[in-house]
């Protein structure tokens, strides 16, 4: 009997959860990148009472300064001002709102969406998953961009819009994971085994299939988050992402760039703020998929 | 004995895809045709090399898997011919063990879920009394009830399959189809759980369909044997003339086969030659014919049918032309079999 160890005490499905986190903190990139990450969020909640600023606040005296370590900088400003002499810094942190917000928001919509289809999809089959499944390779051929863009410019660019639009223009990638997933698990014997104790498709899928695929989308959430900021960034560049005056790191970027040969810092740390993010969500994601499966934890050692 | 189960003429086809336009006309032809009969409180052992369709023929009676055609008389009802709700009011009754302890049970639920789930479906019960049975059918299998809160892979396999079996008696049913139950179990194990289902037989009055590859696994817990190659039964009998009097040139050398515990007893073996056909295009006339011994020309040609050879004995095979009696109809002319219904206002 290999024991339960030292969640014993705790009820079958906390103890699950316990596990996994113990699992979790085994491993160094998963600690290092969920310290980050939960510090980013921190600073990203936070940040009013520690730095209260206006990101929108031009001072045109003191425009283009460089961050305060450099000749010229000052403590006033830490990361220097923009072309409109405009706070960097606390730029860079309503950003960090901006994109954490669009990215979770999306992947939400993306991964409801693409779950409830690829999990009808995988486990039906038939004439309901090529459907699925045609619809999906619409939405792989459409040139996502090119989609994004055409939606944004019908409907306006709002903060809503961007998320819905980013967020269905991506659940093809979740749909195809899970479908795969499912046909793999529904070929089990104990879905077989709670087809033959009469239990419905419709429990199966939610009680058996479900919870069994649920890992892989886990991790791929993870990794969707850092792609949908980048798209993000991407598309606030293009000047289609959240509206104007709002700042966020893709407009900073854009609006940076001409200035890159004076002024660095107007690109380099926002581009900085993307890539920690980023890395943090990656490193969290990869610990998770290792950790997230029961049978691969109770290995002695 | 009162038959409690009656297949006749049960054929599986898997059809294939062929190339991109999707033709069909080929398909594997994993059960071509068998009938049997299990009595209550009977254990039907099926036997035969992998790949001989015997487990198709165990999920085709459940219909976890459906039947290409064919007829499974069950309580007085013809189950390839109900529908689906009416399908899950007796499936109740008929429940299975599979092979891999591992692959069966859902590794994300408890034990106290994975055998109440039955109960679930099947019983209105308050969750103090749900939480009665499975600790009764937990004693039952010889588990304690303290293991419900874990999960299976805190077990070992014989107490997996214990678990295994404990769902599938939850509900009380009387007809188990064990479909090669021991097979993945270590040998001091597989004895404890071969004991323990023929245990549970006598306790709760059990009709079992065993099937299995192991002639002695087989040979423990049955009372009647089939022998099934390519799809088909070659030979059925009960445990002893199987043993002692095999018929078929094909059960003739799969018994020689099984070693003998004594290294310094020799006996004759049969060994066959080549493979086993492909399902898909199996010989015509006897299927077994190419790798027969004693196979005459009318093998090639003729499919050989189903003959009496001694009460309760039956033999397919062209050896025993001149036992001209017909146990299976022949579907050209068929005729209607009718079971007596058993208990029938139980199972609604």
């Amino acid at each position: 009997m290999k024991g339960a160890g030292r969640f014993r005490h705790l009820s079958a499905s906390w103890r699950l959860w316990a596990e996994t986190f113990q699992a979790l903190s085994r491993s160094p990139g998963a600690v290092i990148g969920g310290l980050l990450f939960v510090a980013i969020i921190a600073v990203s909640l936070g940040f009013p009472l520690l730095y209260p600023r206006d990101p929108l606040a031009q001072e045109l005296l003191s425009r283009l300064i460089p961050p305060f370590w450099q000749e010229g900088g000052s403590l006033a400003y830490p990361l220097g001002t923009d072309n409109l002499g405009r706070d960097v810094l606390v730029r860079i942190l309503y950003g960090s709102r901006v994109s954490l917000l669009v990215g979770f928001s999306a992947v939400l919509v993306a991964s409801v969406a693409g779950i409830a289809l690829g999990l009808i999809s995988g486990y039906y089959g038939g004439r309901v998953d090529h459907f699925i499944m045609r619809l999906a390779d619409v939405f792989m051929a459409y040139p996502f961009m090119l989609l994004t863009i055409s939606v944004i410019a019908v409907l306006g660019n709002s903060i809503f819009n961007l998320i819905l639009v980013l967020g269905l223009s991506d659940w093809v990638t979740y749909a195809r994971t899970i479908r795969g997933s499912v046909l793999s698990i529904k070929k089990k014997e104990f879905v077989m085994a709670a087809r033959s104790v009469g239990t419905p498709h419709r429990v199966i899928l939610l009680r058996h299939v479900f919870p069994n695929v649920l890992s892989p989308i886990l991790v791929l959430g993870t990794v969707r988050v850092a792609n949908i900021i980048i798209w993000e960034s991407g598309l606030s560049f293009l000047g289609m992402g959240v509206p104007p005056p709002m700042p966020t790191w893709g407009r900073m970027l854009a609006e940076g760039r001409v200035y890159i040969a004076d002024a660095w810092w107007l690109v380099t740390l926002p581009g900085l703020a993307i890539m920690l993010t980023i890395l943090s969500i990656n490193l969290l994601g990869d610990g998770l998929r290792d950790a997230l499966d029961p049978r691969l934890r109770n290995i002695p050692g | 004995m009162a038959e409690l189960l009656a297949v006749r003429h049960l054929v599986k086809h898997f059809p294939l895809r062929q190339g991109f336009w999707g033709r069909q006309g080929a398909a594997v032809r994993a059960v071509d045709d068998i009938s049997f009969n299990i009595a209550e409180n009977e254990t039907l052992g099926l036997v035969g090399e992998s790949g001989c369709g015997k487990s198709t023929a165990g999920f085709s009676i459940l219909r976890l898997i459906e039947p290409t055609s064919g007829e499974v008389w069950f309580e007085g009802e013809n189950l390839p011919a109900l529908s689906p709700e009416r399908l899950r009011t007796h499936r109740r009754k008929m429940q299975i063990v599979f092979q891999d302890p591992f692959g069966s049970l859902n590794p994300r639920m408890t034990v106290e879920r994975i055998v109440e789930e039955p109960l679930l479906n099947y019983e209105d019960l308050a969750s103090g009394q749900r939480k009665q049975r499975v600790a009764e059918a937990l004693e039952t299998v010889g588990l304690l009830p303290e293991y419900m809160t874990r999960f299976p892979h805190e077990f070992s396999g014989g107490q997996r399959q214990r678990i295994c079996v404990a769902r599938a008696l939850v509900l009380q049913p009387r007809l188990v189809i064990g479909d090669e139950p021991v097979s993945a179990l270590d040998v001091s194990v597989r004895a404890q759980v071969l004991n323990l289902m023929v245990r549970l037989q006598r306790q709760l009055k059990l009709s079992y369909l065993f099937i299995s590859h192991d002639l002695s696994v087989i040979r423990y817990v049955s009372h009647r044997v089939g022998v099934m190659y390519l799809g088909r039964l070659v030979e059925m009998a009960d445990v002893k003339t199987i043993y002692d009097q095999p018929a078929h040139p094909y059960t003739r050398a799969l018994l020689s086969a099984v070693p003998l515990p004594d290294p310094r007893r020799r006996r004759r073996r049969i060994v066959l030659q080549g493979d086993v056909p492909s399902p898909i295009h199996p010989p015509p006339g006897c299927h077994f014919h190419p790798r027969c011994p004693e196979a005459m020309a009318i093998c090639r040609e003729e499919p050989p049918r189903m003959r009496r050879l001694a009460a309760g004995h039956r033999v397919c095979c062209h050896l025993y032309n001149d036992h001209e009696e017909w146990i299976v109809q022949p579907p050209a002319s068929r005729t209607e079999i009718r079971l007596q219904p058993q208990d029938k206002g139980e199972s609604v």
